[in-house]
């Protein structure tokens, strides 16, 4: 189409059909774009959705109410009048006396004379051997918000000598009591102790390792053939699924090193670990898990730290070892140090490879070292979600909450420290 | 003044320590294959002795090399590896109830055997029958291993269905339409989703998942346990794996791509899926791989959701047992050392490991192969 200066453009009606079979499909093009853009938006919907369902299902289930039907009423059990909950300690002691065998009697003295325990042990103790409360329905917290009549209308008809409570299955008490069978008396406090010595045990191992590692890679090594092999395998072990781990650990530390694992070589052994499956080798098992994670969040770390600083160091005569101690670690420690935080968080809520290294499903007692048995609180939540009994779905939640709050603060941990560093440098 | 290097026997000391910890990581897969490996090679040559039904008719002196058999039970064929009581025996030849043996197999003692003592049959996984046999059941001897692998790959493939499109399409709308401000705020949920524990994930699938299943699909179609809500859950597990690593690969793409479309009069979404993603491609088949590998990898969510029993089945709705699954149940118990169940379980481990290992090796080749260089 040419142009005369001063002379209207004059269209056909051939062009004018183009131009308009153009601009609809343009049109059509851009309303293309914007269905995708929904399809996309919505598809990162999801993502936040599925979090959301995660988080509401786990607190729906950790709280609600509950029917409890108790062996013998708390009521009947008060000696002249004085209610079990406003009684002396010696009073408890004869209560228990009268409803429990002489044998347990006896083993409970046994485990802690009388005399040394509180006034609140006691009391618990009554309360789990003789009121033996126990657990009959129970309802998620959704129910127990809206369909709190339909609940009532059901207690009258089928649990007629059940009390309704509403429970909260995560408290102080779920936090600090031992392991049970009971649902209703059962703890997370073995657990947690379990989780927190594992994890020292890992870290003492990994970090040094780790780290020492990562110096290695990034200050000393040449770029020779045998080290290109050291940073690969390390990649790739980052990406090896944990019970491969778990395998590696139980054929290494609790097999072969068993011995070692179980405390015997030292002339220290629980006796009721007649094999290496303990605390130790289930840190050490961690602590292989997450050292390729450690030496690679540390390596970006050591790299983040300009050239100029190990020039200067260098030109003002020190050794290498002296640069990387004076100036580069302290730079890259923020870093190193978030990282392996990271890393143990995923330590923490590892599963696999400690089912196959051996956790004690059912253990009462806290971890008193290295090469006592042991269970942590992500074995905890398998095993009771794995219960084919409802109620323990509920305490399952309480101990994810718990699980959740320790990562979280893990995290928090790792920002603060980030922020405090990183100011001083 | 002297200006040569001083000896500095810390220093080395030092650079040994650190030169050791980063060798440990070879050891560490050095220690994963020789231990697969060899507890391996213990599985595929373990004799295992089973009952055959069948008793000898006869008394057998101590130096007599041919017996008569009762005819019930399995049959014994020539080259069989059989035991009476303690003594084992090769037969050479069999005769219409009649077995030619080689006394004192394997360096046992020919003793003297009465009248009606029970003959069993030494049984031994092959290759063969691990890798062509459907069905897995340690108490009768079976070891298919594809009960197994088939239930992994089921519910991989569920999780890759459902992390795969919504992955990238999270990746694609983080990176080209999201503003700098929403993706502040997604990138740490996405983040917080990546770092639940899968165990809390299992619980998840159980007590959310299935029931959501079973309320759309009803109950007697969905089990409690079953393939389809383990792949889904573990989906959404792998969601911001595959998401993070694409939008990196997608923000690496440099804007003059992305402007020189624009000039052309490309629109946003044309844009995207045409010259960005083409672009970003090696990343996100990287992403794509690494996470297949974690998805078959993830044993939590299928140990808690997909059902303990192996299971040959193509249907999602029922329980099937995963490898990493059988691996967790069978070793949660009391595992004795020396048993063909404690073999077993390193040779699933070591599939797994090389399955794994390749897909991770896969992903690191195309990354390295295809990776377009922009200055």
């Amino acid at each position: 189409m040419s142009v005369t200066p001063g002379k209207a453009i004059s269209v056909s009606a051939a062009e004018k059909h183009e131009y308009s079979a153009e601009a609809e499909k343009l049109s059509r093009r851009h309303f293309v774009g914007k269905i995708w853009q929904v399809i996309f938006a919505t598809s990162t919907l999801v993502g936040i959705v599925a979090l959301a369902t995660l988080l509401l299902n786990i607190i729906n289930s950790a709280f609600g109410y509950v029917a409890i039907e108790n062996k013998i009423q708390p009521e009947q059990l008060a000696i002249n009048g004085v209610p079990i909950e406003r009684m002396p300690k010696e009073d408890l002691v004869i209560v228990l006396g009268n409803h429990v065998s002489a044998g347990l009697m006896r083993r409970l003295e046994s485990e802690m004379p009388w005399e040394d325990r509180s006034k609140e042990d006691v009391y618990s103790l009554v309360l789990e051997r003789v009121v033996e409360p126990k657990p009959v329905a129970q309802w998620s917290l959704y129910e127990s918000l809206f369909k709190v009549d339909e609940i009532r209308q059901e207690m009258l008809e089928r649990y007629t000598e059940a009390d309704l409570i509403f429970k909260s299955w995560i408290s102080p008490r779920f936090i600090t009591s031992p392991q049970s069978s009971n649902a209703f008396n059962a703890g997370v406090r073995t657990a947690i102790l379990g989780s927190l010595w594992t994890i020292s045990i890992a870290i003492i191992f990994a970090f040094p390792i780790g780290v020492g590692s990562a110096i290695y890679l990034q200050e000393y090594a040449k770029d020779n053939f045998i080290n290109r092999i050291i940073q690969t395998n390390i990649n790739n072990l980052a990406g090896v699924p944990s019970i491969i781990y778990g395998i590696l650990g139980l054929a290494l530390f609790v097999r072969l090193l068993g011995p070692v694992t179980s405390g015997a070589v030292f002339g220290y052994g629980d006796p009721t670990v007649a094999n290496g499956r303990t605390i130790l080798s289930a840190g050490l098992t961690l602590g292989l898990l997450i050292l390729p994670l450690i030496i690679i969040n540390a390596q970006e770390a050591i790299k983040a730290v300009p050239d100029s600083l190990r020039q200067a160091s260098y030109g003002i005569g020190a050794t290498r070892w002296q640069t990387v101690w004076n100036h580069v670690l302290p730079s890259a420690l923020p870093g190193i140090l978030t990282g392996t935080i990271l890393a143990i968080s995923r330590a923490i809520g590892e599963t696999a490879p400690l089912v196959v290294v051996g956790a004690s499903t059912f253990i009462t007692f806290d971890p008193d070292g290295p090469f006592s048995k042991f269970t942590t609180l992500p074995i905890q939540i398998y095993q009771w979600t794995a219960r084919p009994q409802d109620v323990f779905r509920n305490i399952a939640a309480g101990a994810i909450i718990v699980l959740l709050l320790m990562l979280l603060s893990m995290n928090a941990i790792a920002v603060l420290l980030r922020n405090r560093y990183s100011r001083r440098i | 003044m002297n200006l040569k290097k001083k000896r500095r026997v810390g220093e080395s000391i030092i650079h040994g320590f650190l030169l050791l910890s980063s060798v440990l990581s070879i050891f560490i897969t050095v220690g994963i294959i020789i231990e697969l490996g060899t507890e391996s090679m213990l599985f595929f040559t373990r004799k295992q002795w089973e009952s055959t039904n069948k008793a000898i008719i006869q008394d057998i002196e101590i130096g007599s090399t041919e017996f008569f058999v009762s005819e019930s039970g399995a049959t014994i064929k020539e080259g069989d590896l059989i035991r009476l009581s303690d003594e084992e025996m090769r037969v050479v030849e069999v005769r219409n109830g009649l077995l030619i043996v080689k006394r004192g197999a394997r360096d046992t003692k020919p003793v003297f055997h009465a009248n009606g003592s029970a003959i069993e049959k030494a049984n031994q996984v092959t290759l063969l029958e691990f890798f062509g046999k459907t069905d897995w059941n340690p108490q009768i001897g079976r070891f298919g291993i594809w009960a197994l692998v088939n239930a992994t790959l089921m519910t991989s493939l569920i999780a890759l269905v459902v992390a795969l499109p919504i992955g990238l399409s999270v990746a694609i709308f983080l990176s080209e339409y999201a503003s700098h401000r929403f993706r502040s705020v997604l990138k740490p949920i996405l983040e917080v989703l990546a770092g639940i524990p899968t165990v809390v994930y299992g619980y998840f699938a159980l007590t959310f998942m299935t029931p959501l299943l079973q309320s759309i699909l009803g109950k007697n179609v969905v089990a409690i346990y079953n393939t389809a809500s383990a792949g889904i859950v573990i989906g959404i597990l792998i969601i911001p794996l595959v998401s993070s690593m694409s939008e990196d690969a997608l923000s690496a793409v440099p804007n003059s791509l992305r402007e020189a479309a624009y000039g052309l009069g490309a629109t946003k979404f044309e844009t995207a899926l045409q010259v960005v993603v083409p672009a970003a491609f090696s990343g996100i088949a990287a992403a794509f791989i690494v996470a297949t590998s974690r998805a078959i990898g993830e044993t939590m969510i299928v140990a808690i959701a997909a059902g303990a029993g192996p299971n040959f089945t193509f249907n999602p709705f029922e329980a099937a047992e995963t490898m990493t699954g059988h691996i967790v149940r069978i070793s949660g118990g009391d595992l004795s050392y020396n048993s063909l169940d404690y073999n077993s379980i390193f040779a699933i481990g070591l599939l797994l490991f090389i399955m794994t290992l390749s897909l991770n090796v896969i992903s690191q080749k195309i990354v390295k192969k295809f990776r377009e260089v922009y200055q």
